[in-house]
């Protein structure tokens, strides 16, 4: 749900990063803050475990500059991946405006990534979205792992409407900002159909 | 899908006078509202020290996993949340079914002042959302073309621009 204040001519938008757990989307997130310069970037939020397992989420509100006079804020989120964390994933979806999937590379993670899309379908469903219509970006992740799954190959499995698909390293931030900037397009761009 | 959230500067004058209004009966020190998607809709108050996006974030965050504990036994939702601090408490209470209200006071208030304060200020702030509302109704048409304006002529450039500086 976008929030635009005419007051203050503002656009807010609300981009959450979805998939399995251990996948790489607090990484993302924390490759984000630690390259964006500190007037336009907030507090980076974990709300993790001891084990900095993500535990409800991670936030980080990102301000990119104007368009058309509105100044643009990003609010980006994480949810837990763990499958035991499905009330909160469900809590986050909440007015979300774009969805990034991170997925694992590696092999042994194949069946996690399919099951977390999955899931992410039937929670946006249970929020009034559709996967097939809300903005949606996919990232492999972990491409850097010798055990990483041709690219080919994890598009076949995970790639579900042509969505913009990158590939990614989120420790050195190969792709993190790719990946971002097309969420933000899609966003902004549904903006314009309204 | 929600509906996006406009805010027009009418209303948004109206909602920061009764937040103004709480802050001084209640002789708190912050008072805001939020989305209950965290999105910060007006602020009054001291907020130099304090980070309110992250504080709008999170408010919205203890919200909704407080409204699924209310489901989980049978309750529409709990209305409002306290937290005690040795200096400081939080006050939150849902106005409209679809802000968050919150008030942030020290011990030269207390908490039956806040309520009482926040009732009042609840009631005022309805009357502006059901305003909203009911504009949004009417003039369905109105909005949709004013807000043609600025956004639809949105180009990529201008998206390749936001992430180049």
């Amino acid at each position: 749900m976008t929030f635009i204040n005419y007051a203050q001519r503002e656009i807010n938008c609300k981009i959450v990063y979805y998939g399995p757990g251990l996948g790489g989307k607090t990484t993302n997130l924390q490759y984000i803050y630690d390259r964006t310069p500190a007037p336009s970037k907030g507090k980076l939020i974990s709300l993790a475990t001891e084990t900095d397992r993500t535990l409800f989420f991670d936030f980080l509100p990102l301000e990119l500059g104007e368009i058309r006079g509105f100044k643009t804020r990003f609010h980006l989120y994480t949810v837990p991946g763990q499958v035991f964390y499905d009330a909160s994933r469900k809590l986050i979806l909440r007015g979300v405006d774009g969805v990034i999937f991170v997925a694992d590379s590696q092999e042994a993670r194949m069946e996690a990534n399919v099951e977390s899309i999955r899931n992410l379908d039937r929670n946006l469903k249970e929020q009034g979205y559709d996967i097939a219509t809300i903005p949606y970006v996919l990232q492999f992740n972990k491409r850097d792992l010798p055990t990483a799954v041709p690219v080919d190959e994890m598009y076949l499995r995970l790639n579900i409407k042509g969505e913009p698909t990158f590939e990614a390293t989120a420790t050195t931030g190969l792709g993190v900002f790719e990946t971002l900037k097309a969420s933000a397009r899609q966003v902004l761009t549904e903006l314009k159909k309204k | 899908m929600s509906q996006d959230l406009v805010l027009y500067d009418e209303e948004f004058q109206k909602i920061r006078q009764a937040l103004q209004r709480l802050l001084e009966d209640a002789s708190a020190k912050l008072v805001f509202l939020v989305d209950k998607n965290g999105q910060q809709i007006a602020a009054v108050g001291d907020m130099s020290s304090l980070d309110t996006t992250s504080l709008a974030s999170l408010t919205a965050g203890n919200v909704a996993a407080t409204d699924g504990l209310a489901r989980l036994i049978g309750e529409k939702e709990f209305s409002i949340l306290f937290h005690e601090g040795e200096k400081d408490n939080i006050h939150i209470s849902i106005v409209a079914r679809r802000v968050i209200l919150v008030v942030i006071f020290d011990d030269r208030a207390s908490l039956g002042l806040v309520r009482l304060r926040v009732r009042r200020a609840t009631a005022e702030l309805e009357a502006v959302f059901d305003e909203i509302a009911r504009k949004v109704e009417s003039q369905k048409v109105t909005f949709i073309t004013e807000l043609e304006g600025p956004f639809s002529e949105i180009t990529d450039e201008d998206i390749d621009r936001l992430f180049s500086e």
